[in-house]
């Protein structure tokens, strides 16, 4: 009986052994040195590993910007600021501050405004409808409402609404650029977010001659030019029968807003406006 | 615009009909006749037991989708039933029901909807939960009752072993087999399915029907149930040379115990069986090689079930690496 | 035994509806719509201006890029505008709009009825010829036929197949052309022959249409170089390199070209094209089309105006069945669904299909269960399932070594699919990510 006992133990215990020694002859031979820092970087980023830096991931952008000597293009679009003068602290290397970004849907193709003239079968996806033909409605460019971009959010922050025009949540949104990159249409767009979410654009991307567009779509924008006669700025242009406001030069007065014939221009957030009397 | 709402989708714009539903139709339709000989042989216990699972694998199928994934119920396609059937098909009539019930829940919860449901096991349902019955009450699953004795009784059946159980039995306990002789009943009963056994096992020929039926169908094709009933034979058949009297003739082992059903109806589950011929080659050889023996070497008189669930394991490497042979590139070997 | 190509294939129902019809004539429509991308490469460039007089054949947009193919005006008329509208790809493209002067239209039509069986031109000729006539693979796949015969050293091409399977259900615009047009067609060969210097010429036809067979085998009983295969009922035998493993059993290497074995196809419609363009300088202006639909009156055999809108065409044979809720521009396996009925027809256009309400839903997609269908189907000898699955995921690296860029797109996969999975949908989809990855 002792036999066997002493046998077993030392059976099990000499495996034990030798696997020890393995595994530790094997973490000495393949050791690979990490900057310890990469693993600091790591901890001040987000670890949303959404992608929106061009990196696969927060790990792979903190080797990045501990490799990179200038990090100035480099930025942590979730993060933000804080998150990217933490790190250039830390590294003791110089970033450039970006003002930051919201998310914007530009399309208003609700049901009623924009009817819908042919039935879609096949897989709900954006990308693959867009692929067969131009969509359930006549207006080739807006958004199709499968909600890739839905999919594509790693922050919840895009629903569907009801009749399938997806939403961005302002106070959600990280910038982070998946949307746009998952939307077949191009629809979303980037712009400045200021503090309390103000937003005037166009939103629309028809590029048909005026009497399709709006045929197809009445919140289409048809390129009248009247928004572009309006703005004090000049921050309008209307390129390939579509209007295009620059965030840079806008000031939000809003005087586009009014005169916009078929309501493509949006204002966010603003006040109520007085009604004359 | 035209009036017409159209209806846009990608090509191809017709389909074949085909739907999982029909398959498992097909596949109930041909597992029929082997349950008339069961109940011809086994009598009501057959029906009470094949009943009891078939409702029982519905159910379970029907609340785990309902209450558990919370996700729109297929229980439609019948897949819940072909795994209550050859579930009851590998159980004696004579099991009590919380037994098959428990069986069920294995088959259904564990080896099947634990995985994501319909084609995402990876180990075929019926046969998981039968050999962990046969593993946790090895008294109640292995005691057959005698055929033609028990028409109108199902728990208080009287049993008796089976021939691969003769046969293990005696060589395990150092007898040849032609001292049991008299005990192992003629191939022809077994043909037909009139010995003890499980309930859909045992009437090779109402089988083969069936799978015929199948094959006829192109639900299943040739190349499972060929190479594991040619390879058992052959194997079998060489081992029968050298020892004619410690290991049974390779014709008995093929129409004994659940090989032909194995063959033709278990490890043809598609789910769980590779999609290329060259692989199901591979597969059904390996089915027949464990399975030969386990019967002739193992602990267990029969080993099929053992066998196919051991292969299944394999079937995600298979298709790994058998892939179709691609238009344009040179035939190395062709199966076709 | 007869021939047909080993790997997949499918056996859809053949519904040709129209196999015993003859080929009507399609009164000339009232405006043409003329899509300047109407062929497989560069879209053509437009000559013409708004308000411009064009008359029959003239040259309306000239082929920009080696892969390209000029476009004539179909018909006598005016141009009264250049504008985008949506097309057979379901997007709004350039087209040239002509309002049609029925009386001019009729003067200028080229009479092809007498047969000229001299061929005059030289090789050279014959293929400047081919392209002056915007002449582009009638089969669907549109591909310029002249780019085709250019034959360089490399790989010498001893056998021309002339492609008469028409596997497609319901299609059967080659069929009445063949019965109609036997002779024309061999001549054709002839033109091809001398143009391409070969001398074994094989004309593929399927045996449901054995009276097209009889007829090419009692034409070329005295012809040795030209022979004709009978072919088994298959899908998709009109694939090119399924037709060269059936008919010559030789197998064009993956991702290769026919001309690697030595082979070039072309299309019966093709070929008749040819021979009106080499004999008569008549430009490709018009096409065979088959229009047919379970509930149509009047499904038929059209010789159609390119350019007609598909509501014409419904007009002319009875109006659209109240049931229709699908319109399919070729073939119910490969065509592609219009968006609508203002639609023209094109080159390629081989048949418009009217689909019933009940056959026009896809059903309900369910779990993959693994059956292997697909992969018995696929006459390319892939793995659909898994493209598929590898798709959904966006792994489209492991789907290239799949070898997913060899996918002929014909459909089998989702035709036979128990789970109604849309297998080709990914497929295409994969396809196109990698070509945007490729181009980026």
């Amino acid at each position: 009986m002792n036999d066997v006992l002493m046998q077993s133990v030392g059976i099990l215990g000499g495996l034990g052994l030798l696997s020890s020694i393995f595994l530790f002859v094997i973490s000495k031979a393949f050791y690979v040195y990490e900057d310890p820092k990469i693993a600091l970087v790591e901890d001040i980023l987000p670890t949303a590993n959404c992608g929106g830096c061009g990196s696969p991931g927060c790990s792979a952008f903190a080797e990045k910007l501990v490799k990179t000597d200038d990090i100035s293009d480099l930025f942590c679009p979730v993060g933000g600021n804080e998150t990217m003068q933490e790190i250039a602290k830390l590294l003791g290397k110089e970033i450039k501050e970006k003002p930051p970004m919201l998310a914007v849907v530009r399309c208003q193709g609700y049901c009623d405004v924009r009817p819908h003239t042919t039935k879609y079968e096949g897989p709900i996806s954006c990308a693959i409808e867009s692929m067969i033909y131009s969509g359930e409605t006549d207006c080739q460019y807006g958004c199709l409402g499968n909600g890739d971009c839905v999919d594509a959010c790693l922050f919840d922050a895009i629903y569907m609404d009801e009749t399938d025009i997806p939403v961005v949540i302002s106070d959600k949104c990280t910038a982070c650029n998946a949307c746009v990159e998952a939307c077949p249409r191009d629809i979303i767009e980037l712009r400045p977010k200021n503090k309390k979410d103000l937003k005037i654009f166009v939103s629309c991307v028809n590029h048909d001659v005026a009497g399709a567009a709006r045929k197809s779509c009445q919140n289409a924008c048809i390129a009248c030019g009247k928004c572009v006669e309006v703005c004090p700025k000049e921050a309008i242009t209307i390129t390939d029968n579509l209007a295009y406001i620059d965030p840079v030069y806008c000031t939000l007065c809003r005087k586009c807003v009014d005169v916009c014939p078929t309501n493509a221009i949006v204002e966010t957030n603003f006040p109520v406006k007085k009604v004359k009397a | 615009m035209s009036p017409i709402r159209n209806i846009v989708s990608a090509s191809p714009h017709i389909h074949s009909g085909q739907s999982t539903r029909k398959i498992m139709l097909d596949v109930i339709i041909a597992l029929i006749p082997a349950f008339l000989v069961g109940l011809y042989v086994f009598g009501i216990g057959s029906l009470i037991v094949t009943a009891t699972a078939i409702l029982s694998c519905v159910l379970f199928e029907f609340l785990i989708q309902k209450f558990w994934m919370k996700e729109a119920g297929n229980v439609g396609d019948l897949s819940a039933v072909v795994t209550g059937i050859l579930l009851a098909f590998n159980l004696p009539s004579n099991i009590p029901l919380w037994m098959i019930i428990i069986g069920s829940l294995v088959a259904i919860g564990v080896a099947k909807m634990s995985f994501g449901g319909i084609g995402f096991n990876i180990f075929n349902p019926a046969l998981v939960a039968r050999v962990f019955l046969l593993i946790s009450f090895p008294v109640e699953m292995t005691s057959w009752p005698k055929p033609f004795e028990n028409t109108w009784t199902y728990l208080d059946a009287t049993t008796g072993a089976t021939t691969l159980g003769i046969a293990k039995e005696a060589s395990l306990m150092g007898q040849t087999l032609s001292e049991v002789s008299d005990m192992i009943q003629s191939s022809q009963d077994m043909l037909l399915g009139l010995t003890g056994g499980s309930i859909g096992e045992m009437s090779a020929i109402a089988l083969l029907l069936g799978g015929i039926y199948l094959l006829y169908k192109k639900v299943i094709t040739w190349h499972i149930p060929v190479s594991i009933l040619l390879s058992m034979f052959v194997i079998g058949g060489i081992f029968w040379l050298t020892k004619q009297d410690m290991y049974l003739d390779p014709v008995t082992q093929l129409i004994s115990g659940g090989a032909i059903l194995g063959a033709f109806y278990m490890a043809t589950d598609m789910t769980t069986s590779p999609m290329t011929p060259k692989g199901m080659l591979i597969f059904g050889v390996g089915i027949g090689l464990i399975s030969i023996f386990i019967r002739l070497f193992g602990a267990y008189p029969e080993g099929v079930s053992f066998a196919i669930l051991i292969m299944n394991a394999f079937v995600p490497l298979i298709d790994n690496y058998i892939k179709p042979r691609r238009f344009g590139t040179p035939i190395k070997f062709k199966i076709r | 035994m007869l021939q047909t190509f080993p790997l997949g294939g499918i056996h859809p129902p053949e519904n040709k509806l129209t196999k015993d019809k003859p080929i009507e004539k399609m009164p000339i429509p009232k405006t043409v719509y003329v899509p300047v991308a109407q062929h497989i490469g560069i879209p053509s460039e437009i000559v013409v201006n708004k308000k411009d007089v064009v008359i029959t054949g003239q040259l309306i947009a000239k082929a920009s890029g080696k892969i390209s193919a000029h476009i004539h005006s179909p018909v006598s008329g005016k141009v009264t505008k250049i504008d985008k509208i949506v097309d057979h790809s379901g997007y709004k493209q350039q087209c040239i709009v002509i309002k049609t002067d029925i009386k001019a239209t009729e003067e200028a039509q080229i009479n092809t009825d007498k047969l000229r069986t001299e061929i005059k031109l030289s090789p050279k000729e014959i293929l400047e010829r081919i392209h002056e006539c915007g002449i582009v693979g009638l089969g669907g796949a549109t591909f310029p036929s002249e780019v085709k015969l250019h034959v360089n050293a490399d790989n010498p091409v001893d056998t021309l197949i002339v492609n008469g399977v028409e596997c497609e259900p319901y299609l059967t615009a080659d069929h009445a052309l063949m019965l109609a047009k036997s002779k024309e067609i061999l001549v054709g060969i002839q033109i091809l022959i001398k143009a391409l210097g070969v001398d074994n010429v094989i004309i593929g036809i399927e045996n449901n249409k054995p009276n097209a067979i009889e007829l090419f085998e009692k034409l070329t009983k005295n012809n040795d170089n030209i022979k004709v295969a009978s072919l088994k009922v298959k899908y998709p035998q009109g694939g090119e390199k399924q037709l060269i493993k059936a008919v010559l059993n030789r197998e064009v290497p993956k991702g290769g070209l026919p001309n690697q074995v030595g082979v070039v196809v072309h299309n019966v419609g093709t070929v008749f094209a040819i021979y009106e363009a080499v004999q008569y300088n008549k430009p490709l202006m018009e096409r065979v089309v088959t229009l047919t639909g379970k509930n149509l009156i009047n499904a038929s055999n059209f010789w159609v105006k390119i350019g007609t809108p598909v509501k014409d065409l419904l007009e002319a044979s009875g109006g659209i069945p109240e049931d229709t809720e699908k319109i399919i521009n070729g073939g119910p396996m490969m065509g592609k669904a219009l968006k609508n009925t203002d639609i023209p027809v094109i080159k390629g256009t081989s048949g418009i299909l009217l689909m019933p309400d009940v056959e026009s839903h896809r059903p309900e997609v369910q779990a993959c269960i693994r059956c292997g269908g697909c992969v018995s189907v696929c006459p390319m000898g892939l793995e659909p399932y898994l493209l598929m699955s590898l798709i959904e995921r966006s792994r489209i690296e492991n789907a290239i070594d799949n070898d997913l860029m060899t996918c002929i797109e014909c459909g089998s996969c989702s035709y036979i699919c128990p789970a109604h999975r849309p297998l080709l949908d990914f497929i295409r989809f994969g396809k196109k990510l990698h070509n945007q990855n490729k181009a980026s």
